[in-house]
């Protein structure tokens, strides 16, 4: 009963956007700045990362400089409690930490992500089953889950990047839920299921696409927490030691007195590249979900006003 | 001098690729107090951005042009600045879905009253009693000012809005669309009290919408925008009995009547795109009686009757009246 | 038995002989019966406090018609009178409390969904928001051709698209190649809901549910729409039970009306006849009120006081004797039934008022 809100703009139809599916991405990096910086900052740490073995300029585990020997033009972010130089271990560490990181992300999204698909598009006992068990495990604290993980399979990365995928999976699966609860309702799905559309093909066709964008910005922003998370773990000495993190890292420099020592270097680098990548990851992430909520749009509380035109020569009363 | 005298009223919005739209291209027309005056048109063709403009209410990618004269005032001249001084105290505006706008966590009477607090016209326990005494116009019981909207009915919500409308006593009242999302029955009541409100109380009335028997039902004199112009206005037999322009013939045509047993037409084609500048008639691509002329030369309004307006070339060789 | 129906070949509208030929005059398309259907609604705070447990909506209540092919039916009522809920009932998307619903003779009432699917060939539905109906992320092709793949007919890919193209034309969009690989945004209102009307056809459906098909679109592309639906019954040999508040357009283009109020068929009739000769009061106070194009027309609309009532609080007796202006004292007790009206011209048209 009720004609579509025209907007004005609308009443040039086909005005030839392209469709979303393929201009998404780049209409959000096209439009927002803060993308375009975030998914600059993530591209860097990963290409350095690729490429880190071949421009390392010292080895990353054998010592070739003194102690906490200070920066200098030989070893730029000087060397660390080993003799290790920093800068090679940064970017060995760099790898580790963005494997870690998105690993646990990917175990995280496959299980939110589905869960949530599952538990919003069934509804009914499905739902109140799986978020029954996803509240169960928002509850837990973070950290006391992961020592006792640590304390009963022990320190390894394997069961760092589970840990991690355990926790950080039931704050996109209710995000994904909440989503597919609304999807569900759209007429086209109703449509689909009227055809005789099986479940297995409304998910796969009609819900995933529309969920893709969430579940993207949800990666970025999980792939932050989850470097967090593992640097945390690694500096609680929950990771196993040998390898090289950022965390482990920053794990030896305090176990090892670099304070006291004055080596700032063996610390602040490697703080400082966690902190660069998280906010990366934020801007990207975050300019997605802005660019998803349509309600953020230039509305009339805006500061800009509506403007009056001169009406050059047009009539007698012309302003 | 007219309660309401709208001459050469344009809008343009910006797009984002720097475009602009050109959404309301020459708009005239003039009211008097008590006239129920209809605008109608389907999606697209600017008659909700007119009334827009007329309350001032564009969005910042918005620009204008022209004179809405109110008592004589230019309403438009300082932009957003002037037109607010007048917004809801000399003209007030239903909007389309009003009532799915209601806060609903304020109760009915304050929402009513808060325009009065503003305008300075009541305050308190004054402003209260006046919200009660509108609520009755509007044919609800002043008893349920206390109440929430989600408890209304979708028929009271609208009333409540129209009652909001009238809290400081405007001349004018815009109605974007005021029934179409209601059942008939509530649609014929709505109109009916606004009909009233019109002739108790010598509010203009211009009431904006595509249902063409509503307009026919309720208005006295109508105008039919198409493509962001009015290709057509007059009374309104003459515009069902003797149309002059052939989107309203057509439009008339593609009504079902309830007793007629007439074939129901449809309008091949589509409206034209507003971002571009157009040649010619808007409307000869869907035009059935087109003329050569009419791809090139842009029809004025032009007189075919008393107070009887039509924007097409044939009104030239049938001469007028 | 219902007619057995070889993939694709119904798309052009016509049927094999001995499907049709046989069975048309026999058994009819759609056969329902007494449906009812409720909904549980959880009681408002104030009704918790009464200890009011279990509320029901009474959307549908004991409903029953029939279409047979080649017919158009109009549900008309205003909103919660329960048409769409009928609609989604036959459908198979609501599970009715009781009554029957058969299709081609087959009782599919409360089936399950791996037994209805294959049914869902004969029986498709058309909504009302064509904005909304159509998948953003599917082109054109997809769209109309995702029945096909659902219900795995045409062994290629470019047999495929002979029956979508076949669709589209005769949805009345044509070329149809040019439609193929368009978007939902890059199409209007009245294309997008011919689009999914296509999507309908591809299958070729006896039993087409149009719910609300045109009031989403503009007046001048709705009789193109209508007129649409109307060669379908007539040269498909199509049933088509269309939804709608628009007395008018039922008035128009369907075979028969049934008037709804609260969940009950008030009245139901041949169109022209219930138009002309409205039997019961609830009819005749909504036909007054139908605003005529003609200015020049003055109707005397009958304004009935209030608004219909929650479908939750259904009156005793009469439905609508509370707002009847005619009700007398036995209306409040009695509840009537839809029998033929005593001044009726004739014996389809059936009214269910006491004072009838």
């Amino acid at each position: 009963m009720t004609l579509p809100l025209q907007d004005p703009l609308l009443a040039t139809e086909g005005l030839g956007m392209p469709p979303r599916r393929h201009g998404f991405l780049r209409g959000v990096l096209r439009e927002r700045k803060a993308a375009v910086i975030g998914l600059a900052i993530i591209t860097f740490f990963i290409l350095l990362s690729v490429i880190a073995p071949y421009i390392s300029p010292y080895s990353a585990t054998a010592q070739t400089c003194a102690v906490y020997a200070p920066p200098s033009a030989r070893h730029w972010l000087g060397c660390d409690d080993g003799g290790i130089d920093m800068l090679s271990e940064l970017m060995q560490g760099g790898r580790i930490s963005l494997v870690v990181g998105f690993a646990a992300t990917f175990v995280a999204m496959v299980i939110g992500g589905g869960i949530g698909i599952l538990s919003g598009y069934f509804g009914g006992g499905t739902d109140t089953v799986l978020m029954r068990v996803t509240d169960y495990l928002l509850v837990i604290p973070d950290l006391v889950f992961a020592l006792v993980i640590a304390d009963i399979w022990g320190p390894s990365l394997f069961h760092v990047i589970i840990v991690i995928g355990i926790l950080e999976w039931t704050a996109t699966a209710r995000i994904i839920r909440a989503q597919v609860m609304s999807l569900k309702e759209r007429v086209y799905v109703k449509r689909a299921k009227a055809i005789g559309s099986g479940h297995a093909r409304i998910i796969s066709r009609h819900i995933l696409p529309q969920v893709g964008p969430l579940l993207m910005a949800n990666t970025v922003l999980t792939v932050a927490i989850a470097i967090y998370l593992e640097t945390a773990l690694a500096f609680l000495g929950l990771e196993d030691p040998t390898v090289t993190t950022w965390g482990t890292i920053l794990e030896h420099a305090f176990e090892r007195t670099a304070i006291s020592s004055g080596a700032w270097w063996a610390i602040v680098p490697d703080g400082f590249a966690i902190a660069i990548l998280i906010v990366g990851c934020f801007l990207l992430g975050q300019a997605i979900e802005d660019a998803l909520n349509p309600r953020l749009k230039v509305a009339h509380l805006s500061v800009r006003r509506w403007r009056i035109r001169p009406l050059a020569g047009r009539g007698p009363e012309a302003i | 001098m007219s309660l309401l005298e709208v001459s050469d009223l344009h809008v343009w919005f910006d797009l984002p690729q720097g475009q602009q739209v050109h959404a309301v291209r020459g708009v005239n027309f003039a009211l008097d107090p008590g006239e129920r005056f209809g605008l109608v048109g389907e999606s697209g063709c600017g008659k909700t951005t007119t009334i827009l403009a007329l309350m001032g209410l564009l969005p910042p990618t918005a620009s204008a042009s022209g004179e809405v004269r109110v008592d004589g005032h230019n309403i438009l001249a300082g932009g957003e600045d002037s037109a607010r001084g007048y917004r809801w105290k000399d003209i007030a505006m239903v909007f389309q879905g009003a009532m799915n706008a209601l806060n609903p966590v304020k109760k009915v009477g304050w929402q009513i009253a808060e325009p009065m607090a503003f305008h300075g016209i009541a305050q308190g326990a004054a402003a209260r009693r006046r919200a009660g005494e509108l609520l009755e116009m509007v044919g609800i019981q002043a008893a349920a000012a206390e109440r929430y909207p989600h408890e209304f009915s979708g028929g009271m919500r609208q009333r409540a809005s129209i009652a909001m409308a009238l809290a400081c006593q405007p001349r004018i009242l815009l109605a974007d669309e005021p029934t179409t999302a209601l059942d008939v029955m509530v649609q014929a009541q709505i109109l009916d009290l606004l009909t009233r409100l019109s002739s108790e109380l010598g509010l203009a009335l211009v009431l904006v919408t595509h249902d063409l028997p509503v307009v026919a039902q309720t208005c006295e004199r109508a105008a039919v925008m198409y493509a962001g112009e009015i290709v057509e206005y007059g009374p309104m037999e003459m515009l069902f009995h003797q149309p002059r322009h052939p989107y309203t013939r057509l439009l008339f045509e593609a009504t079902p009547d309830l007793y007629g047993d007439s074939e129901v037409v449809s309008i091949g084609g589509a409206p034209p795109r507003l971002d571009r500048p157009m040649a010619g008639c808007p409307f000869q691509p869907r035009c059935d009686v087109v003329l050569d002329r009419c791809a090139e030369e842009h029809p004025a309004l032009r007189l075919v009757g008393p107070g009887h307006e039509a924007a097409c070339h044939h009104t030239e060789r049938a001469g007028s009246t | 038995m219902p007619s057995h129906r070889t993939g694709g070949l119904d798309v052009t509208g016509s049927q094999g002989p001995a499907a049709a030929g046989d069975h048309a005059s026999a058994v009819p398309l759609l056969e329902v019966e007494n449906l009812t259907a409720h909904y549980q609604v959880r009681p408002r705070l104030t009704q918790r406090v009464t200890r009011q447990s279990r509320l029901w909506v009474h959307a549908v209540d004991g409903v029953s018609f029939t279409l047979a092919r080649g017919e158009m039916l109009a549900l008309v009522g205003e909103s919660g009178c329960g048409k769409t809920t009928t609609a989604q009932t036959i459908l198979g998307m609501v599970t009715p409390v009781s009554g029957t619903v058969r299709l081609n003779g087959t009782d599919i009432t409360g089936m399950p969904e791996r037994q209805m699917r294959p049914l869902r060939r004969q029986l498709q539905m058309i909504y009302q928001d064509p904005y909304e109906s159509l998948d953003p992320r599917f082109r054109v092709e997809a769209t109309v051709g995702e029945p096909l793949l659902v219900h795995g007919i045409g062994a290629s890919p470019s047999e495929r698209r002979e029956l979508i193209v076949a669709a589209l034309e005769r949805a009345g969009l044509s070329p149809a190649d040019a439609f193929l690989a368009r978007y939902p945004h890059e199409l209007s209102g009245g294309q997008r809901q011919r689009v999914a009307i296509a999507a309908s056809l591809v299958l070729g459906p006896d039993l087409l549910l149009a719910d609300e098909p045109v009031s989403m679109l503009d007046v001048s592309v709705r009789a193109g729409v209508l007129a649409l639906l109307d060669r379908l019954r007539r040269d498909g040999r199509m049933g088509i039970l269309m939804i709608t508040h628009d007395l008018s357009t039922a008035a128009h283009f369907a075979d028969r009306i049934a008037v709804m109020y609260l969940g009950r068929i008030v009245e139901h009739g041949p169109s022209r006849q219930l138009v002309r000769h409205p039997q019961h009061p609830y009819t005749k106070a909504l036909l007054s009120v139908v605003p005529a194009r003609d200015p020049r027309v003055r109707s005397a609309p009958q304004l009935l006081t209030g608004e219909t009532p929650d479908p939750v609080d259904v009156p005793t007796g009469c439905r609508f004797h509370p707002r009847c202006p005619v009700a007398v004292a036995r209306c409040s007790v009695q509840d009537p039934a839809l029998g033929v009206a005593a001044s009726g011209a004739s014996p389809s048209h059936q009214v269910a008022c006491l004072l009838a």
